[in-house]
């Protein structure tokens, strides 16, 4: 391949846009794996089944976007729902967690995975909006508009996300339990509440970001298993549980990957965010934002 | 002497049937049975008694599969010596894989194993004398001392089950197992009692990933073909960690009951119904164990033996 500047330039274009997709698809894990230290190995498979509920929406005519919103709510309830099971089966009980709480995360991947076989079949799935397809023309560079939905998409996630923990005292709660739960049952908040509400959040975001999946490529049941490498190497990126460090990370990524896409191809793509998340995690596992 | 005398009639029985003339289907499950208690016990090896979860399973099942077609297509060497160049192989990445130990723990272990599987899947799909993303037809060399090839593989993996539950059997008696549970329990305390950790890990890393390559050796010859989306599936990493689970992850014997009552559900269960439903049976089994009975079938049969006393 002959290394041109326009080229570089359209590579890392892309990359920018990729990158604010797959922050937006992190920000979930942001906060329940970085803020609550939940080991949420799920959290793929269900950005994945938020991609389905949109596709699912989408049959009815309704637009992925707005699809994502309304399941939002739906999720938020699911999320906060699931981690009372959760709270009950292993934060509560102490003890030997650290394998067991793992394993039934892992354990969910499989199930969320073979009902959506189940259901929609192992064939691909896309959505239809305007926005998809087309692309921006700016002189010889291609920007495709699904990929500037995904990272309009992420900026206003993030800043709301971050807005709400920095500005509200729920917000600042949740930021709080991830530190020191018995300061902040001190202070007269009960910790089991702020934790289900935020994972109620990171959940509902997953509505969002799994619409926006949808968005920017056909969706298949297992499909989480590639994500599994992205997110969490976005989320230890950034250092846990920072939201602005997550657009930052994501970007981080996002150029790595076009970079390798355009000048390496397509076959070593996947691996590029799981060697950059082995390598941090053999270098600096408090990430590059770390507290 | 009970137990020895158990492991010569469990190969002895294998072999027996494999020359009797039942059914060659029964072969093809037997084998996958057979495999998975090899599996189950080598997880449990690092997971159970050491309370580090690999969820890269099929990164050393491939890794040894792959080492295996290496061997097969460079050198034609035979199956003993494929097996022993992957469990050479995987047991040194079983030992690198101990290093990142001495930093990650809990879920950054875990995560930082599953980067290894697509990281080695990867690097097959853009090999391509090991066949690329579209994988390789083999002809398997003639039968030795069986009627047909398979069923001289089922006793070959009937031999690794006992070595691996045999080695498993000795490192939970030993000062090794003694260690690495204190490993589990507390890691600062153990090392602050002077037991050596990390020696200790690097030890069962590299047992464990032996193990796990050995068991994937055989699977090119098995299947006389190979491809790398089912040799790096992530299926393997859920029944080599629900195995042990819901067998119970104390005790030697919990994977290997675990792995020959799950893998044989799962066989029938793909059989008569069909092979996604067998995924969802191990993943609702798994999450119903871990939350409602954490010590698993060994466990509770504790538990109710103390009870009836």
């Amino acid at each position: 391949m002959i290394f041109s500047v326009d080229l570089l330039i359209e590579a890392i274009a892309f990359g920018i846009l990729l990158g604010g997709f797959y922050a937006a698809v992190s920000l979930g894990l942001s906060v329940a794996f970085g803020l609550l230290d939940i080991p949420h190995v799920a959290h793929p498979a269900v950005l994945v089944l938020g991609a389905y509920g949109a596709f699912l929406l989408g049959q009815y005519g309704i637009d992925p976007i707005v699809a994502g919103l309304l399941l939002t709510p739906v999720f938020f309830a699911l999320g906060a729902a699931f981690y009372r099971v959760y709270h009950i089966a292993f934060e509560s009980r102490g003890d030997s967690a650290a394998v067991n709480g793992l394993a039934f995360f892992f354990g969910i991947v499989f199930i969320i995975e073979v009902l959506l076989v189940v259901f929609f079949g192992v064939d691909q799935q896309s959505a239809e909006a305007p926005y998809i397809g087309g692309s921006l023309a700016i002189g010889e560079m291609r920007l495709p508009y699904r990929l500037i939905v995904a990272f309009v998409v992420a900026i206003v996630l993030a800043s709301v996300l971050s807005t709400y923990l920095s500005r509200t005292f729920y917000g600042r709660a949740i930021k709080a339990v991830g530190q020191d739960e018995s300061a902040l049952r001190l202070m007269g908040a009960n910790p089991v509440k702020v934790k289900q509400l935020a994972f109620g959040i990171a959940t509902g975001v997953n509505a969002l970001a799994g619409a926006v999946l949808l968005i920017m490529a056909p969706v298949e049941p297992t499909m989480d298993r590639i994500y599994i490498g992205r997110t969490f190497c976005v989320v230890v990126l950034a250092g846990l549980g920072s939201m602005s460090g997550t657009i930052v990370a994501g970007l981080i990524l996002g150029i790595t990957e076009s970079l390798v896409l355009m000048f390496l191809g397509t076959a070593w793509a996947p691996a590029v965010a799981f060697t950059l998340l082995l390598i941090m995690l053999a270098l600096r596992p408090q990430g590059l934002f770390g507290r | 002497m009970r137990y020895w005398s158990a492991c010569l009639i469990v190969i002895l029985g294998i072999a027996g049937i494999a020359f009797s003339g039942i059914n060659n289907y029964f072969f093809f499950a037997g084998f996958v049975v057979l495999q998975a208690v090899v599996l189950a016990t080598a997880w449990n090896i690092l997971g159970g008694y050491a309370g580090y979860v690999n969820f890269g399973v099929p990164a050393f099942v491939g890794a040894g599969a792959y080492t295996a077609l290496f061997l097969h297509l460079s050198i034609k060497a035979p199956l003993i010596v494929q097996i022993l160049g992957a469990a050479l192989l995987a047991g040194v990445v079983g030992l690198l894989v101990g290093l990142l130990t001495v930093r990650l723990r809990g879920i950054f272990f875990s995560i930082a194993t599953v980067a290894l599987i697509f990281i080695f899947e990867t690097l097959v799909i853009n090999s391509r004398y090991l066949g690329g993303a579209t994988g390789l037809q083999l002809t398997r060399p003639d039968p030795i001392i069986f009627e047909n090839y398979t069923r001289g593989l089922v006793v070959v993996m009937a031999v690794m089950a006992v070595v691996a539950v045999s080695l498993a059997r000795y490192i939970q008696e030993s000062h090794i197992g003694r260690g690495l549970r204190a490993v589990r329990d507390s890691e600062e305390a153990a090392e602050c009692s002077g037991v050596p950790t990390l020696k200790l890990k690097l030890l069962a890393c590299t047992v464990s990933g032996a193990l796990l390559g050995a068991a994937g050796a055989p699977m090119p010859m098995y299947l006389s073909y190979i491809e790398p989306a089912s040799t790096f599936n992530l299926l393997y990493s859920v029944s080599a960690l629900a195995m042990p689970i819901i067998g119970g992850m104390s005790h030697w014997i919990g994977p290997v009951i675990g792995a020959l009552i799950i893998a044989t559900l799962q066989q029938i269960v793909t059989v008569t119904i069909s092979s996604e439903l067998n995924v969802l049976v191990v993943g609702v089994l798994l999450v119903v164990f871990v939350v409602a009975a954490p010590d698993g079938i060994v466990g509770l049969v504790k538990r109710w033996k103390t009870s009836s006393k």
